[in-house]
């Protein structure tokens, strides 16, 4: 029963990461993209627990926090990007 | 009480799942980049946590395994999505994405003029 649950998460997961792959390849602007990538990021998360449920095996669950954190910090340095030009700014003064 | 608790994993599973597909409908469907952000931050951020949430029941009960990383992962996405979706509309409204054509009110028009000229 928990598997067949399983599967149908896996396949709407899924179906969500091919609509934000949509909005990626269309959005009008830079910022749509950098949101829908976020949210497959987060959407990835999903999958990789689901996954580890699915191999019953807790070797992947580091994995979750990784993505988790990797997602934030891409995120946070394309919206400095789109918003001052730069990422890392170096003068002091400003 | 060991398959109580799979049920209840299995719901909450399932309820992520849908609320995942419920946040995909709206970044397609929605009409400009703010309402897009409205729904993808909230509605993917409790999708994953509550699929995080089954994730974790099922390792507690099946295995024992009470896996902390998981708990850690559910506290950092809570505190950290809402927080990028806020610094990502920020940078789009600072770098004059248009708002939808039919939105009646826009509270930070001139703000940002006012701001340039304290400087």
């Amino acid at each position: 029963m928990l598997e067949i649950i399983l599967r149908i998460s896996l396949l709407c997961i899924s179906l969500a990461m091919l609509g934000l792959l949509y909005r990626v390849v269309k959005g009008p602007s830079a910022a749509d993209r950098v949101i829908a990538l976020d949210a497959m990021g987060i959407n990835l998360i999903a999958i990789v627990a689901l996954i580890s449920i699915l191999l019953d095996t807790s070797a992947f669950l580091e994995v979750i926090l990784l993505v988790g954190i990797l997602a934030f910090i891409g995120t946070v340095a394309f919206s400095k990007f789109l918003e001052k030009g730069e990422i890392i700014e170096h003068d002091r003064n400003r | 009480m060991i398959e109580i608790v799979k049920i209840i994993a299995g719901a909450l599973i399932l309820f992520g799942a849908f609320l995942s597909v419920v946040a995909t409908f709206g970044v397609i469907r929605l009409p400009d980049v703010y309402t897009r952000n409205h729904a993808a931050s909230k509605s993917a951020t409790l999708g994953v946590m509550s699929i995080l949430l089954g994730t974790f029941l099922y390792f507690w009960i099946e295995h024992g395994h009470f896996n902390s990383r998981v708990i850690l992962a559910i506290v950092f996405i809570f505190a950290t999505s809402p927080v990028a979706g806020h610094l990502i509309s920020r940078a789009a409204y600072n770098s004059g994405v248009p708002l939808w054509e039919k939105s009646v009110q826009d509270d930070l028009k001139g703000k940002n003029q006012i701001r340039q000229a304290e400087k």
